[in-house]
């Protein structure tokens, strides 16, 4: 399973980082090393085995429907980037 | 005060040799002095840790003290902690000051330990050698050349060199083992699940593991102690009955089992390291322990298995970062697109960048079940390895890292050499499994540790074993500049 | 040539808890835009979900009220993808393991609509444009709130039906007691996937979503034009792009988003972060206790038991505050024929005129309930008390037996009273009475219409009938 530019392009686009051009040879050869350590999975057979998500037997608990978070909004968008009195600011969304 | 344990220095202050104030002054000196050549520390304010100290000898003054009551801790930049600064290493939060508390910086305060700082560590946990932070490489006081260890280099470095009594840590695939073998400290990895990841950056969540690096079995037991506790904010947080851990240090060991991994003493292991381990096995045999060789026959898959889930999940995690509610924002971009891009492009560091890259392939359409379902079901396969092996003795026993420490600089150029180092750490994340590593000796005046691995919610028994072993040498006593 | 319309539905539904799906932030409607914004719905770094229970339960309920199996195991999953009010850069839902699957509403003539599945999932929070040139503003109040997202399979065949399977469901989510199905609010919102096929075949064409419509009138119209559109262009010999659509209320029209990206890869995989879902016998058996009546249970009843038609059955059904202000008159004795007439003619038309809803009704119920009781008992005529249900509606203050006697209302039922006035009317009407007895029925009704003005309106309607019928044999 070999890594092209397109797939660099496409991964680009999806995990929203930005790779110049310049860059993209570079990036590839070196993920291309860590697929290939990752590949060596490929020869162990695993049919009838369960995916483990999670270290231990256990389920989800539940939490009761009971307000606990106060108006914290101010504090909040202090902490943004941009902002205003209510929102926090970014550039237009076109839909 | 300098190189005096967590339970010396709880003695010191109950018996008021000396306060907590002029305690914390002292390590903030300390850190003054050695930080600009160690970089262990991201964010120190003096102002904070000494009103926490002069709460805490209010506290000692009222007889309301606990054993890390007025001890001062370093905090692994990973934790949020109210009103600080919390950079997780990274450039993108290099301006978030956390508007809350993590339940481990909670209890730290409820105990009323001293928050002496917030130490460097590998952007987002991402890494084994320190080199990766946004805030600059930390250097191992054992040899400014070389690195301390990653991604808690900055704890482990801050312990090693005495500008802390102890610090917190986390690990994912070894940043708390790895560092500490190669710093010459006890590190803990608890159980998954025992310490709560609330407000703890994520990471791998299914991986995370916060857990305490000290200057021996006893200190950390100190920490675990606080450390382990249920929350509710936490939906993996187990909800344990939770021993007292200093209570069972000093249990018989004689006539118990430990098992020695033959996959994991084969010829990949570096001869001199060997030695030094032979030498450990040496110990114990002589206070009674028997030695059996086990198998974990999937244990050589744990590295590929962890770079599928490790940069999965991460990749996941990680989206958070966009420049919108808090953190890193670019400066110039032309549209809403452009914003991700930039902020993203420019707020993470390479090793993050190539780990969410290589997140996202594996999850992406059309590779998901060879890589990421393939990976979880490995992933069994070597959690029941362990199961298995358990059932025929008490520990399991093995090298905490490949060598001792390399030079700064020695692996960066390729990924997969610097992935190595997890070789031995990385399959009890996987598994969920508590481990600890131990100093056992030296290589060329460099430490070496060994790692002692248990049973599920059987940090005690891990505890008690080194403690015994550090009962009859003295390793974990050495620091930098003393004569190895 | 023919076509055959095929449509799915995909309703988004929020959930009438306290608080959010993850985090213990109040879901309360209308706040101040970033107020009801805790941790976890920022995001910050160290965040973590905690499951509500509340909400697993109303997804319980909604389950076994469609007849569907409830998971034993269900499995939360992230859908990655990166959009300015949606904090994570992930939205927490269900994929391969949702906790409701394979139940049905029925239509119409007894047609099922299938609901392949519902799970549970977070609402984003929202986008607020216009703030200033080129700027978006961010609320996420509404982040995190609880959806339950219902999918149905491809089998309804017309906007008709369309709307009879969204109406349906609207009524029951009310009725169970899980959403408020206020769609202005967003409450319930559907996503319909339009497709057309040439009558008779068996493969499906390329469908199209019509994405957030939130009133019914909006869906028909959508609908509609969609698929007028489509068999406009499949007969143009154009393919069908398989695609998002907006529509558009002002034009009536659907329309392709400008979106230049291939559909999203959202890298689905199990919410490391949350356990599965466990469910027992014993969770699902508790909730059932809590159902209660089903909408069509009720129908069937008033029709069965009441003799009500259909047409009053299904608005007294229609949600359930009117269901049990019926009910709870005809637990005082009422008759059930005419406290429905009077619930859907009269309540209901003074609601509609005014907006209300029944339960902002101004009337006074207990003088309700007597007005009903002075028509069964004959006291009052219907329309005699028509004009005391003006005055209740506009004074709660006003007293029925009051207002009989002030007003004279009080029927006469006396038929030694009203022999008279019918002898009379028989009398001055020889031309009504010659048509009615060449079989002009409306002579009669005419000849009654003569007694009752001649009574001033007070004569019993039905007795006037029938003496009128009684005397007209003699003549």
């Amino acid at each position: 399973m070999a890594l092209t530019d397109k797939d660099i392009k496409k991964l680009s686009h999806l995990a929203k980082i930005n790779i110049d051009s310049k860059d993209e040879e570079i990036v590839l050869s070196k993920l291309e090393g860590i697929i290939k350590l990752i590949d060596s999975m490929q020869k162990v057979n695993t049919d009838n085995i369960d995916p483990m998500s999670h270290a231990l037997d256990i389920t989800q608990p539940l939490r009761e429907d009971v307000v606990t978070e106060k108006n914290q909004k101010n504090d909040f968008l202090k902490l943004g980037p941009e902002s205003n009195e209510d929102y926090f600011i970014v550039p237009r969304v076109v839909e | 005060m300098k190189n005096l344990s967590l339970k010396e220095l709880n003695i010191g202050l109950s018996s008021k040799k000396f306060s907590s104030e002029e305690l914390t002054k002292f390590f903030l000196n300390e850190i003054k002095t050695s930080n600009p050549k160690i970089n262990a520390f991201i964010t120190v304010d003096e102002e904070k840790s000494l009103q926490q100290a002069r709460d805490a000898d209010k506290r000692i003054s009222q007889d309301n003290m606990n054993e890390l009551t007025g001890i001062p801790i370093a905090q692994k930049d990973i934790f949020c902690a109210k009103g600080w600064k919390t950079t997780c290493g990274s450039k993108m939060l290099d301006n978030f000051y956390s508007p809350y508390d993590s339940k481990v910086i909670e209890l730290f305060n409820q105990s009323g330990a001293v928050n002496l700082g917030k130490t460097n560590m590998d952007e987002f946990a991402m890494g084994s050698s320190n080199e990766t932070s946004y805030y600059g490489e930390v250097r191992n006081p054992w040899n400014l050349d070389y690195v301390p260890g990653g991604s808690s280099g900055g704890s482990a470095a801050a312990v090693a060199s005495g500008m802390a009594p102890a610090a917190t840590a986390t690990d994912t695939g070894g940043s708390i083992r790895q560092p500490a073998s190669l710093c010459g400290l006890t590190g803990l990895k608890p159980t998954y699940g025992l310490v709560s990841r609330f407000g703890m950056i994520a990471f791998a969540s299914s991986l995370d593991q916060a857990g305490p690096i000290a200057k021996s079995a006893e200190d950390c037991a100190l920490m675990l102690k606080v450390m382990a506790a249920h929350d509710t904010r936490d939906s993996t947080s187990i909800k344990q009955n939770i021993p007292d851990y200093l209570k069972s240090l000093d249990n018989p060991i004689k006539g118990k089992t430990i098992g020695l991994p033959k996959e994991f003493f084969n010829d990949d292991l570096n001869q001199e390291v060997k030695i030094v381990l032979e030498q450990v096995i040496d110990s114990y045999q002589k206070m009674g322990v028997n030695f059996k060789e086990i198998s974990l026959a999937n244990s050589h898959l744990s590295i590929p298995v962890y770079y599928v889930i490790a940069p999965a999940e991460a990749s996941s995690n990680l989206s958070r970062y966009d420049g919108v509610k808090f953190g890193y924002r670019a400066k110039e971009f032309k549209d809403l697109e452009e914003m991700y891009l930039k902020t993203r492009e420019q707020g993470f560091g390479e090793e993050v960048k190539r780990r969410i890259l290589v997140g996202t392939y594996v999850l992406s359409a059309g590779y998901y079940d060879a890589y990421y379902l393939k990976a979880q079901k490995i992933r069994r396969l070597i959690a029941d390895d362990f199961k298995n092996a358990f059932k025929e003795c008490d520990l399991i026993f093995a090298p905490s890292c490949p060598s001792t420490a390399f030079k700064i600089g020695d692996k960066t150029e390729d990924p997969v050499s610097m992935y190595m180092q997890d070789m031995y750490t990385i399959s009890t994340n996987l598994a969920g499994l508590p481990a600890i590593s131990s100093p056992a000796g030296f290589i060329n005046k460099m430490p070496v540790g060994f790692q002692l691995i248990g049973n599920y919610f059987d940090e005690a028994t891990i505890l008690n074993f080194t403690h015994q072993y550090q009962q009859i040498t003295d390793w974990h006593q050495k620091t930098p500049g003393a004569d190895v | 040539m023919s076509w055959d319309i095929v449509i799915g539905i995909e309703t988004h539904v929020q959930l009438t808890t306290q608080t959010k799906i993850f985090s213990g932030a109040s879901t309360s409607f209308g706040m101040p835009a970033n107020e009801n914004a805790c941790l976890v719905s920022l995001a910050y770094p160290g965040t973590l979900p905690v499951l509500n229970k509340e909400a697993v339960k109303k997804a319980i309920k909604f389950g076994l009220a469609v007849n569907a199996d409830i998971a034993e195991h269900s499995v939360f999953a992230r859908k990655n993808y990166f959009y300015p009010d949606l904090p994570k850069g992930y939205q927490i839902s269900q994929f391969e393991l949702p906790v409701v699957n394979n139940g049905f509403l029925t239509i119409g003539d007894n047609k099922k609509i299938r609901i392949l599945r519902a799970h549970l999932e977070e609402d984003a929070g929202k986008s607020v444009h216009g703030i200033l040139n080129n700027q978006t503003g961010i609320d996420l109040n509404r982040a995190g709130t609880p959806l339950l997202e219902i999918v149905t399979e491809p089998d309804m065949n017309s906007a008709q039906e369309a709307i009879a399977y969204a109406k349906k469901l609207h009524n029951l989510v009310q009725w169970i007691g899980v959403c408020d199905g206020n769609m202005q609010e967003g409450s319930f919102r559907c996503d319909v996937n339009v497709s057309v096929k040439p009558s008779g075949s068996e493969k499906l064409g390329t469908r199209r979503e019509i994405k957030n419509l939130n009133s019914f009138r909006n869906m028909e119209q959508a609908i509609n034009f969609e698929v007028n559109w489509q068999i406009e262009q499949l007969e143009d010999g154009n393919e069908i792009v398989q695609s998002t659509v907006l529509f558009n209320p002002d034009t009536g029209e659907t329309r392709a988003m400008r979106s230049k990206e291939e559909a999203n890869d959202y890298r689905y995989f199990p919410d490391p972060d949350l356990l599965p879902l466990k469910i027992t016998q014993e969770d699902i058996d508790d909730i059932r206790s809590t159902l209660g009546e089903l909408p069509e249970v009720s129908i069937k009843r008033l029709v069965e038991d009441f003799k009500l038609n259909d047409a009053d059955a299904s608005i007294i059904t229609s949600n359930k505050q009117t269901y049990e202000f019926f009910q709870s008159l005809i637990s005082e004795g009422l008759d059930p024929k005419i406290t429905a007439n009077w619930i859907v003619v009269n309540l209901f038309a003074k609601l509609n005129d005014n907006e209300l809803s029944i339960n902002e009704s101004p009337i006074n119920k207990d003088q309700f309930v007597l007005l009903i009781r002075r028509i069964m008992d004959k006291t009052i005529s219907n329309n005699a008390a028509k004009k005391i249900f003006d005055l209740l509606w506009d004074d709660p203050k006003v007293e029925v037996d009051q207002s009989i006697e002030s007003l004279g209302l009080k029927q006469v039922s006396d038929s030694s009273a009203i022999l008279p006035l019918v002898q009379e009317v028989i009398a001055h009407n020889q031309a009504m009475v010659e048509q009615f007895k060449s079989g002009k029925d409306k002579a009669f009704n005419a000849l009654v219409g003569q007694v009752m003005k001649l009574s001033k309106g007070k004569a019993n309607p039905g007795q006037v009938s029938e003496l009128l019928k009684d005397e007209l044999n003699k003549v």
